[in-house]
């Protein structure tokens, strides 16, 4: 099976602090996969590293085979990897519809045209109502961001992110903050949206992850400590120990 | 579901603005109303190339002068050369020139200018401002130096009959390229590179995880926005006759900032309001007073305390209002406010009118207002006018916290109607 995303060796430091020492891990292409880790392991600076916001210390990052260590932002989303934010990262002064066009543009393959007018691009259009219906906001469609509820801002964050229609899917804690049932939503509407793609998530929530994940990565300190299906995960005594045990721990004392 | 495929109020919005630029000279006559309205258009198509870059693409420049300035030396030399008869080019296609100049020099220094945002951007923009400025002096050859290089616009055939030597032939060149201009910039809004201007100044982040290099975006965008600027800059060049380093200099650059800002940077309208009061304070007040640049910094400084959104923003608020059929409420807290303020102006404007004969050699303190005389040397005016300055401001208080109350009561009602 071919690799949507490779890591090899992968090391940042910050200064002289190292957040990430030498993660090498492989992403399926087409597969869901989860990476969890106690706080502070470097699950966000992991996917700031391969979304090209930071740059590696040391280390390859390949995406379809095809070396991205390093390409800023936009040269890596052009080659079909696209993120959201863990804190939402959308134009909060445009409307819904605006914000997911945004998303669209690019790939639609509009770039910086300064002689199309936005307004009759049907394709665009088209493809926007088509996100806007699957995250739910189509009734929200001209309402400034600014004014939606905390659980459509996370769901219009995803779909400013699958807008350009990337074929890897990087979400950073698409349930953070959320009710249960709007965390159930949330598991359907990310189960949904990457049939046929690959994702990877960071999550939190532990009914998520082992919900959603065709496969588990256990980041410990900056590094790897397992990875595999979820069952195999969850038997792993090292697992429990580092990560999961502490956890049950946490819920059992308080 | 939205749908209109004939905007209705965009086409009496523009056509009227073509009407207002036709009829204009014939509303206003005079030599010295004609002046002003021509400053106006050239002054319109600047101050909306400069919203370009802070209204639409958040770039805030202490620059833009450089971009209009230079167009406008070009363009003195092109048709001087047209005057030797070295080559022919109708006088109407001229602003092309200066457009094209504009927009070579947006390439060479927005290269520059545009590799960082926010504070970064503004101070690189203002280095270039001061650059440029000192090359006037470094190479009179091309500049002219000090005394600038002058012209004459009247050249070669008459094209169509227009020799643009009369004042109304130049104030409709004005008027038909600003018209041209206001359409294409307008259009530009509307375009992907238009919106990824204001998703780039909103969220330079997210703008570039969604695709886009920012650094191309803000280029790009100055690059348009310099070619207008050149548009202006050429056509204020057709008007003066004359270029000089005043045409680059940071002055004019605090100018269209002041300008644009007073109009209102959020709205695509905003600067043509801010071009036309700034040409009414630089043209007609000038001619009255010499506390006239006073006058504008304090109202410059009031917009952006009271009104950050410009006077755009201010006439824009009554719509909802007026449309709820609100406005009635409004009439009578509005009218004391106006009267207060026009108290605050006459106790404001007497005081300084006196500072300023005090502090000018051999200018008569004796002001004369309504028939009366009084000597600014005296005490008994000071006491006066401080007097109703003070009342002023009292009673403007009173009035602006009784419209903010009324202000305040329709919007809830408005927003209490609106909720589901």
């Amino acid at each position: 099976m071919k690799n949507a995303i490779e890591l090899q060796e992968v090391h940042k430091s910050f200064g002289t602090t190292k957040i990430i020492h030498g993660v090498s891990l492989d992403i399926r292409d087409g597969e869901r996969h989860a990476i969890i880790g106690p706080n502070g392991a470097g699950k966000s600076t992991l996917f700031n590293l391969i979304s090209g916001r930071y740059e590696v210390s040391a280390g390859r990052i390949l995406l379809h085979g095809a070396d991205i260590t390093n390409l800023r932002p936009f040269e890596i989303n052009r080659q079909g990897l696209s993120r959201s934010f863990q804190v939402t990262n959308i134009f909060h002064h445009m409307t819904v519809f605006e914000n997911i066009r945004c998303g669209v543009l690019w790939s639609a393959g509009y770039r910086y045209s300064f002689w199309h007018r936005v307004g009759g691009l049907k394709d665009v259009k088209l493809r926007a109502e088509e996100v806007m219906e699957r995250i739910g906001l189509a009734k929200r469609r001209n309402l400034p961001a600014g004014t939606l509820t905390y659980a459509e801002q996370r769901a219009l964050e995803i779909g400013v992110t699958i807008a350009g229609g990337a074929s890897v899917i990087l979400l950073d804690e698409p349930t953070s903050g959320m009710s249960r049932t709007e965390t159930a939503q949330v598991v359907e509407l990310v189960r949904s949206i990457t049939q046929g793609k690959t994702l990877v998530m960071v999550e939190h929530d532990m009914g998520v992850v082992f919900g959603l994940a065709d496969r588990i990565s256990v980041l410990v300190y900056g590094e790897v400590l397992a990875t595999g299906a979820p069952e195999e995960i969850r038997a792993n005594p090292a697992v429990q120990e580092a990560y999961l045990g502490a956890l049950h721990k946490e819920t059992a004392d308080a | 579901m939205k749908y209109a495929p004939l905007n209705l109020g965009r086409w009496i919005l523009w056509s009227g603005a073509a009407l207002v630029f036709l009829i204009a000279p014939h509303l206003f006559s005079g030599g010295f109303a004609l002046t002003m309205l021509t400053q106006m258009g050239t002054l319109i198509l600047f101050a909306l190339s400069y919203n370009m870059l802070l209204g639409q693409g958040g770039m805030l420049s202490f620059g833009h002068a450089v971009y209009s300035g230079l167009g406008a030396y070009v363009t003195v030399h092109v048709l001087n050369l047209m005057g030797k008869g070295s080559f022919y080019l109708p006088v109407p296609l001229l602003p092309l020139v200066g457009g094209l100049a504009g927009l070579f020099f947006g390439v060479l220094f927005g290269y520059v200018t545009t590799k960082r945002a926010g504070t970064t951007f503004a101070l690189i923009s203002l280095g270039i401002g001061e650059m440029v400025f000192a090359c006037v002096r470094m190479f009179p050859g091309f500049f002219g130096g000090e005394a600038g290089v002058s012209t004459n616009r009247v050249v070669g055939q008459p094209f169509l009959g227009l020799t643009f030597g009369p004042a109304i032939q130049v104030y409709y060149l004005v008027a038909v390229w600003c018209f041209l201009g206001m359409a294409a910039m307008f259009a530009l809004t509307q375009t992907p590179l238009g919106r990824m201007a204001n998703a780039v100044r909103d969220n330079p982040e997210r703008a570039e995880f969604v695709g886009y290099n920012t650094q191309h975006v803000r280029f790009l965008q100055l690059v348009l926005s310099s070619f207008f600027a050149g548009v202006s800059g050429a056509l204020s060049c057709i008007n003066f006759e004359i270029v000089s380093e005043e045409n680059v200099s940071a002055i004019r650059s605090g100018g269209v900032l002041l300008a644009t800002f007073i109009g209102g940077v959020p709205f695509f309208f905003g600067p043509v309001l801010g071009a036309i009061v700034f040409v009414f304070f630089v043209v007609a007040l000038s001619g009255f007073t010499k506390a006239w640049l006073l006058y504008l910094g304090l109202f410059f400084v009031l917009m952006v305390v009271y009104a950050p959104g410009g006077i755009a923003s201010l006439i824009l608020m009554q719509f909802p209002v007026i449309r709820a059929g609100r406005w009635r409420e409004l009439l009578v807290p509005y009218a004391l406010a106006a009267l207060a303020g026009l108290v605050v102006l006459a106790g404001l404007i007497g005081l300084v009118e006196m500072v300023y004969r005090l502090s000018e050699q051999g200018a008569s303190t004796v002001l004369t207002v309504l028939g009366v005389s009084f000597d600014a040397r005296s005490a008994p005016p000071w006491i006066v006018l401080g007097a109703v300055l003070a009342a002023g401001l009292a009673a403007l208080r009173a009035a602006m916290r009784l419209v903010g109350e009324r202000w305040g009561t329709i919007q809830l009602d408005l927003q209490a109607k609106a909720a589901p």
